[in-house]
C-alpha cells in the first residue's frame, strides 16, 4: 500500500504537483495518467524519493519514507529510456543490486537466471546491452529492478520509447507478469489506451491535480468531468455535450416522439455525411452541421450496412440512450 | 491531383549528401561533397609528413650520426639517463594527479552549482595560453626562496611537480567534461533505486562510462609533462642527477655542441611518449569498444 498525502512540488512558478494525495492499494498495478506537464512523472519519482516534496507525505506499508533515501525506500524503477548500465553484460545489469547487497555469488547467480527466465532473455546472460532491442533492454531493466524484491514496482512510461507493436506486446506482457508477481506497481503513461489495456485502477491527473481515480470501465463509463471524459477516449461535441462517437445514433428521418410530460427528448442535431472512413472492424462518419461544427460517429460494419449511407446525405444525430442523464438516471432505478 | 502523385512518384526525393535527416547508406560507398576521397587523404598524409613525420625522421637520422653504438652510449649516459628517469617519474605522478584532480575538476565544473562557475570554467584553458616561461617565473616567486607563503619548492622535485601539474591542467578536465555533460542521469538514478550509495554508483557506473576519456586526457599530460621545459627552467633548478629534466639535459647538450647527445635523448623521449599514448588508446578504445559492443 503506497499512501501519498498533500503532496506539493514547484519547480519556480510551476507546480507540478499541487496538493495531491492518492492511495494506491497494495497488489494492485495503477496506471497515473495525463497528458505532458500534469505531474505524474513527479508524483512517481517523489514515491521513489528521486524528487523530493516541498510539502506532503509518502507512506509506502506503513512507513513514512518522505525523508527517507532513493537507496533505502525498497523500490524497484523502470525508466522510458532503459537507463541501461552499458558497460556491464545483461547478467551484471540483473545482478547490480544483488551484489551491492553482498549476496552469496550462488544465490546471485540462481536469482538472475530465475528472473532472466521470467522476462524472456534466458540465454542472453553475456550479452551487453548495445546488443538488445529497445523491448528487451526494457525487459532486462525490469528484471533488474525486481531482483531486489521491492516492495513495489514504479514504471515510468516504460514503453514510451518503443514502437507501436512492440509495445503493445510489452504491456500484455507486463499484465502477464504483474498477475504472477504480484508487486505492487505504479505505471506513468500518457496513453489513455495502454493505461485501460493494464491498469486496475487509474488515476487520472491534470496540471498537478488528480482528477479521479477509479477502476477503468467506470472511468470511462462514468468519468467525472470533461477533462477524463475527453483524455479516456475520443470524444465529439453534440449540441454543446461530449458524447464519445460510438455513442451516436444515426437517423434517416426526425421521428415525432411522443414525450411524457416532465420529460425532455435528447435534441437531435442535422448533420451532412462528409466521409465514409472503413477502418477494419469500425466504420467511422465524418459529419458537419450546417453551423460548421464537425463530429464523427463510430459504428460497426453491420450497422453501416443497414444504414447504407452516402457522403453528402442529412442525417439526425443525437446521444445513444447510455450518455442521456435521465436515461442512466431512469435505468438505475429499475 | 493524380499529376502531383505522378510527379512525385517519377522524381523521388534522392538523399543529397546535405540534407541532414538522410541517414547514412551503409556499405554502398557514397558521394561525398567537396573533397574527393584520394584529395582529402593526400593533404593529410603531406601536412602530417611536413609537421610531424619529416622532423621526426630527421631528429631519428642524426640520432644515429654515430652509429647504433653511439646512440646507446648517448642515451645511458649516467646523467642523460638519469634525467630520464627523473622526467618520467615525475610526469607519471603528475598523469596520475591529473587523472584524479582533473576528473574531480571536471566533475564539480558539470555537476555542480555555484558562483562563478563560469569563470573558474575559463581559468582552466589559461595555463595553455600563458607562456611557460612566465608560469616558471611566477611560480618560483611564489614557491621559491623568497615564497611569501612560506613554501620552498625550488630546486625540489615536489617543484617540478607543481610546474608540470600548472601546465597540463586541462587535459584531463577537458577531455571528461563532455562526456560528463552528455552522461545519462537516469542510469545514476536507476543505481540509487538499486540501493547504491553515491560513490558505489560512482565507482561501478560513473567511471567505467567516463574511463576513455579519463585515459586519454590523461595520456595527453604525461606525453606534455615528459616534454615540457619553459615552465621547470627555474623552479626545477636544473640539478643534475637530482631535478634536471631530459628537455634540460638536451638544452645542455646543445649549448656543448653534442647534437648527437641531444638528439639520441630526444628520440628516447618520443619513443616512452610513443609507447605510452599508444597503449592508453588501446585501452581507452578497448573500454569503449565494450560499450558500443556491435550488435
Amino acid at each position: 500500500m503506497i499512501t501519498v498525502t498533500g503532496a506539493r512540488k514547484s519547480y519556480g512558478d510551476f507546480a507540478a504537483l499541487d496538493d495531491v494525495s492518492l492511495d494506491i492499494p497494495a497488489g494492485t498495478l495503477t496506471a497515473l495518467l495525463g497528458p505532458s506537464g500534469s505531474g505524474k512523472s513527479t508524483l512517481l519519482r517523489s514515491i521513489a524519493g528521486l524528487e523530493r516534496l516541498d510539502a506532503g507525505t509518502v507512506v509506502i506499508g506503513g512507513r513514512d519514507l518522505t525523508h527517507v533515501a532513493p537507496q533505502k525506500r525498497g523500490i524497484g524503477f523502470v525508466f522510458q529510456h532503459y537507463a541501461a548500465f552499458k558497460h556491464m553484460t545483461v547478467r551484471d545489469n540483473v545482478a547490480f543490486g544483488l551484489s551491492i547487497r553482498k549476496r552469496q555469488k550462488a544465490e546471485i547467480a540462481r536469482k538472475v537466471d530465475d528472473l532472466l527466465e521470467i522476462v524472456g532473455l534466458d540465454g542472453f546472460q553475456h550479452r551487453y546491452p548495445a546488443q538488445l532491442s529497445g523491448g528487451q533492454r526494457q525487459r532486462m531493466a525490469l528484471a533488474r529492478a525486481l531482483a531486489v524484491d521491492p516492495e513495489v514496482l514504479l514504471l515510468d512510461e516504460p514503453f514510451g520509447a518503443l514502437d507501436a507493436k512492440v509495445r503493445a506486446d510489452l504491456r500484455q506482457w507486463l499484465r502477464r507478469l504483474h498477475d504472477e508477481v504480484h508487486v505492487t506497481t505504479v505505471l506513468v503513461t500518457h496513453d489513455q489506451e495502454e493505461a485501460l489495456d493494464v491498469a486496475d485502477r487509474i488515476a487520472v491527473l491534470n496540471k498537478g491535480r488528480i482528477e479521479q481515480v477509479g477502476d477503468p470501465v467506470s472511468l470511462y463509463e462514468r468519468p467525472a468531468n470533461d477533462f477524463v471524459m475527453s483524455f479516456l477516449g475520443s470524444v465529439a461535441t453534440l449540441n454543446g455535450v461530449l458524447v464519445r462517437p460510438h455513442d451516436i445514433e444515426l437517423e434517416r428521418e426526425a421521428p415525432v416522439e411522443l414525450v411524457a410530460p416532465g420529460h425532455s427528448v435528447p435534441a437531435r442535431v442535422r448533420a451532412r455525411v462528409e466521409r465514409i472512413v472503413r477502418l477494419g472492424f469500425e466504420v467511422r462518419v465524418d459529419l458537419g452541421t450546417d453551423a460548421g461544427e464537425r463530429f464523427a460517429v463510430q459504428m460497426t460494419r453491420s450497422q453501416a450496412a443497414d444504414l447504407d449511407l452516402r457522403v453528402g446525405e442529412t442525417v439526425f444525430a443525437r446521444a445513444a440512450r447510455g450518455q442521456d442523464p435521465e436515461l442512466v438516471g431512469a435505468g438505475a432505478a429499475i | 491531383m493524380t499529376a502531383t502523385l505522378f510527379r512525385r512518384a517519377d522524381v523521388p526525393a534522392l538523399p543529397t549528401p546535405t540534407d541532414p535527416s538522410a541517414p547514412p547508406t551503409a556499405g554502398a560507398p557514397r558521394a561525398r561533397p567537396g573533397l574527393g576521397r584520394p584529395l582529402g587523404v593526400g593533404l593529410v598524409g603531406l601536412w602530417l609528413s611536413l609537421i610531424v613525420l619529416l622532423p621526426l625522421a630527421a631528429l631519428t637520422v642524426t640520432s644515429f650520426d654515430e652509429g647504433w653504438s653511439g646512440f646507446w652510449d648517448a642515451v645511458t649516459a649516467p646523467v642523460a639517463l638519469a634525467s630520464l628517469r627523473v622526467t618520467v617519474g615525475v610526469s607519471v605522478v603528475v598523469a596520475l594527479v591529473n587523472a584524479v584532480l582533473g576528473t574531480l575538476i571536471a566533475w564539480v565544473l558539470v555537476r555542480d552549482d555555484f558562483r562563478g562557475k563560469r569563470f573558474v570554467d575559463a581559468l582552466i584553458d589559461l595555463p595553455f595560453a600563458l607562456p611557460t616561461i612566465v608560469a616558471s617565473i611566477v611560480l618560483l616567486s611564489l614557491y621559491g626562496p623568497s615564497s611569501p607563503l612560506g613554501i620552498h619548492l625550488n630546486a625540489t622535485r615536489p617543484g617540478l611537480l607543481v610546474a608540470l601539474a600548472f601546465v597540463t591542467l586541462p587535459f584531463v578536465v577537458r577531455s571528461v567534461q563532455p562526456v560528463l555533460i552528455e552522461a545519462d542521469r537516469e542510469v545514476e538514478e536507476a543505481a540509487a533505486s538499486l540501493g547504491a550509495s553515491g560513490w558505489t554508483t560512482f565507482r561501478r557506473i560513473v567511471l567505467p562510462t567516463l574511463a576513455p576519456a579519463v585515459i586519454s586526457g590523461t595520456g595527453l599530460s604525461f606525453a606534455r609533462a615528459i616534454g615540457e621545459y619553459g615552465s621547470v627552467v627555474l623552479i626545477g633548478g636544473n640539478i643534475p642527477r637530482q631535478t634536471q629534466v631530459a628537455s634540460q639535459y638536451i638544452q645542455q647538450q646543445i649549448e656543448i655542441d653534442r647534437p648527437v647527445n641531444a638528439a639520441a635523448v630526444s628520440v628516447a623521449l618520443l619513443a616512452i611518449a610513443f609507447a605510452t599514448l599508444f597503449v592508453l588508446r588501446l585501452a581507452a578504445s578497448r573500454s569503449q569498444r565494450r560499450e558500443e559492443a556491435s550488435a
